[in-house]
């Protein structure tokens, strides 16, 4: 027991001192940027900030982070207060927050909620479109998240994006009789059947997961072509396409590891760290965990990423879970906060920050796609890209709460796990979908 | 002057202050002794009630202010398979798990209550199933359940070999809900055991000699004597055991979040599921309102049950 733990903290030492040294190197001098000059945001007077964000995932997400921000402090003398939330609690402090006009003056929130609170918010406009000028334009999702539905206001700054791309095992796609994952609804069929026969089954997260199972769900439904709501918000999710997508499930499930549909957010990286699951989607902090433990190093090793199938669709059928920074209007120091964001997405402070968390926060800015973290490793390039996914929660409607309704209500989720179960009838399972989806979205 | 010195052969009392006038005014002085707890229970009570029952009537949102709906959330619960698989389930787990815990946990204060060796520290063991943060138990039962790594599936698989595949305990939804009810059974066990052990105390030794004397047999002894005298504190234990079960939270959103697809749901889970996570405030209060009627019969059952100890005290039933 003693000795396991030792092991642990030194791993995470060791993990953390790694990743600390790339960060170290990273400068910022490899990104590209363009003469802009920066937005006028003189500070009031006495300016003090307090800023609240998700909790670390791992620890030079946190370290960097504060490192950062004492240098903003020192370099403006405005003392910055950062907490850090559990990733449940996040969206109901910014909601009380946002209608109670008291507490952080900056929220860096989920992907939705600046679109929640538009009339509470500021604009940030002046920040975003000098950040975008300079560093060579916003990638697809940030522009999404970004800015106000139908117009060119920013009122969300988008800091990164997280995705759950196809984590495999070589060897055992190897032995499965493919040389890479296939693109195709078929071909990836027949590939979790070979895994199952040779035991060495795929997995995917079917139980209440926000992160994993709406992923995956999203990405089943999508790449059949398939959506919850058409552009004008309407509800679709009721179409031809769901149901193939849920027929087609009911082939692949019988191919997962048992208890899929009991699985939550971890349970996918334990039991892959566990040589039980070798095959599945998540994000870059699974591998590099098993990179970093001796333990589970020769997983690592013949572990490799891919994108996402894609389907009928012809481009990759994933979202990104998105880090969104408002600033609050009940905020006393505006000035100050929009320095503060401006300073903390300048290359000399976001390259280490984007390279210790290992790239975890893919890039919103395009120029930070030549950062050096993305060559660090060439394992990890497939989560580069990740910001510049055509999807996103709700897809294709207005970004909404009622979107990020349905996810935490697991209720694509459901469909998809209760006809993987044979519990009900893809017919049903949909009606079903749609009934609950109409509640939100009324 | 005279005559004012001749009246004051008794000392004037001093008038008393107006202070002290006022707290020997009776009615005054019941309402400042009220005053704080009445106070306590309005504000953490009352008020919260209130809103509730406020809320389950709005559409409020996480995030934004309702309007009165009248019975629109409660209409819309009426059509909801999920809300009456979660009415079933909590009806369910609770009949099922108190009645579990009382079984054992008679059993268990009857054993306690004989001569053993080391009595008062097993008793203190076997309290610790209950004195454990039911999270920290809940997380205990999520590994032991675990669909990869239970250490009931590898002992059977792996070690005993008389299994092919491990168990199934969270992802299919019979097995799922006999789980909770059995970590549930395990965590409330302790509660009864004790409770019960203490009422068994109460009863007189010399019941049983006169009934040994009788030349009755051990079944006699339990049916006519201590069953009978343990009634009073079995009500209100049960009373306060169905309550807690009914209105358990933590052990199922901890293993399971009321999966699998929803099959595990309990009224107060989904409330919160519903209430906060989904943001939907309104429909999630009208859930937990609906819980109230439940309560409420659970509580009418310990009053009726403790006016029983008026025929234990001697008196008539009425």
């Amino acid at each position: 027991m003693v000795f396991i733990i030792r092991r642990r903290e030194a791993m995470a030492f060791g993990a953390m001192a790694a990743a600390l040294a790339l960060a170290r190197q990273a400068t910022g001098q490899s990104i590209p940027v363009a003469n802009v000059a920066a937005p006028k945001l003189t500070p009031e007077n006495g300016a003090s900030l307090r800023v609240l964000r998700p909790a670390r995932f791992v620890e030079p997400d946190e370290v960097i982070f504060r490192a950062n921000t004492e240098k903003f402090t020192k370099a403006t003398g405005i003392s910055v207060k950062v907490d850090f939330v559990g990733w449940e609690d996040l969206r109901q402090q910014a909601a009380v927050s946002a209608n109670t006009g008291a507490g952080p003056d900056v929220i860096l929130g989920w992907a939705e909620d600046p679109h929640v609170y538009s009339d509470k918010v500021s604009e940030l406009s002046d920040v975003a479109e000098y950040l975008g000028k300079k560093y060579g334009g916003w990638q697809f999702l940030a522009e999404k998240y970004g800015k106000k539905a139908g117009g060119n206001n920013w009122i969300g700054l988008p800091f990164g994006g997280s995705t759950g791309p196809i984590v495999y095992r070589k060897s055992a796609v190897k032995e499965a009789g493919f040389d890479a994952i296939p693109n195709d609804h078929a071909g990836f069929l027949k590939l979790c059947q070979a895994l199952k026969k040779n035991n060495k089954p795929a997995g995917f997260a079917l139980g209440n997961a926000v992160g994993d199972a709406n992923g995956f769900a999203n990405w089943l439904i999508w790449s059949h072509g398939g959506f919850l709501v058409d552009d004008a918000g309407k509800v679709a999710i009721n179409s031809k396409e769901t149901l193939n997508a849920l027929n087609y499930l009911k082939e692949l499930y019988p191919s997962f590891v048992s208890g899929t549909l009991s699985w939550n957010d971890v349970s996918n990286n334990r039991a892959y760290a566990a040589n039980e699951l070798f095959l599945t989607a998540n994000g870059v902090s699974m591998y590099f965990a098993l990179k970093n433990d001796p333990a589970t190093k020769a997983i690592a090793d013949d572990t490799d990423h891919a994108p996402l199938m894609q389907g009928i669709i012809g481009k990759q059928p994933q979202s990104a879970l998105v880090l969104n920074a408002m600033l609050f209007k009940h905020s006393k120091y505006q000035n100050a906060a929009k320095a503060y964001l401006t300073f903390m997405m300048e290359a000399e402070q976001y390259d280490p920050w984007l390279t210790g968390c290992l790239g975890y926060w893919a890039h919103p800015l395009k120029a930070y796609g030549e950062s050096k973290v993305w060559t660090s490793d060439p394992k990890i390039a497939v989560y580069k890209d990740g910001m510049n996914n055509q999807f996103w929660t709700g897809y294709k409607g207005p970004i909404t709460q009622a979107a990020g309704t349905v996810a935490a209500e697991y209720i694509l989720v459901q469909m998809c796990s209760s006809v993987a179960s044979g519990q009900v009838k893809p017919e049903d399972a949909v009606k079903e979908a749609e009934r609950r989806t109409r509640r939100y979205y009324r | 002057m005279t005559v004012a010195t001749m009246t004051d052969w008794t000392r004037a009392r001093p008038q008393p202050g107006w202070l002290a006038r006022l707290f020997d005014y009776k009615p005054f002085l019941v309402v400042a002794c009220l005053f704080p707890a009445i106070g306590l229970l309005t504000v953490f009570l009352t008020y919260p009630l209130g809103l509730g029952l406020w809320l389950s009537f709005t559409d409020t949102k996480i995030g934004r202010t309702g309007q009165w709906v009248g019975w629109d959330n409660f209409e819309y619960l009426m059509e909801d398979p999920q809300f009456w698989s979660a009415v079933f389930y909590s009806v369910f787990y609770t009949a099922v798990a108190t009645f579990g815990k009382f079984a054992l946990g008679l059993w268990l204060a009857l054993l306690l209550n004989n001569h053993v060796p080391f009595k008062s520290l097993l008793r203190a063991i076997i309290l610790l199933p209950w004195i454990v943060p039911t999270v920290l138990s809940a997380l205990a039962f999520w590994w032991l359940y675990d669909p990869q790594f239970s250490i009931f599936s590898y002992l059977a698989v792996d070690v005993l070999g008389i299994r092919e595949k491990p168990f199934d305990f969270l992802s299919t939804t019979w097995p799922a809900r006999w789980s909770l009810i059995a970590a549930n059974i395990w965590r409330g066990i302790p509660f009864v055991a004790i409770s019960l052990l203490a009422g068994l105390q109460t009863i007189s030794p010399s019941l049983y000699e006169a009934a040994l004397l009788d030349g009755s047999t051990a079944w006699q002894r339990f049916r006519y004597i201590t069953f009978p005298l343990l009634l009073p504190i079995l009500a209100i234990v049960m009373t306060f055991s169905i309550i807690f079960t009914f209105t358990d939270f933590q052990l199922v959103y901890a293993i399971t979040r009321g999966g699998p697809i929803n099959s595990t749901h309990l009224m107060a889970t989904l409330a919160f599921q519903r209430g906060i996570a989904g943001g939907e405030l309104g429909e999630g209060a009208a859930i937990a309102v609906s819980m109230i009627p439940f309560l409420v019969v659970a509580t009418l059952f310990s009053y009726f049950a403790l006016a029983r100890r008026k025929w234990q005290q001697g008196e008539a039933n009425d």
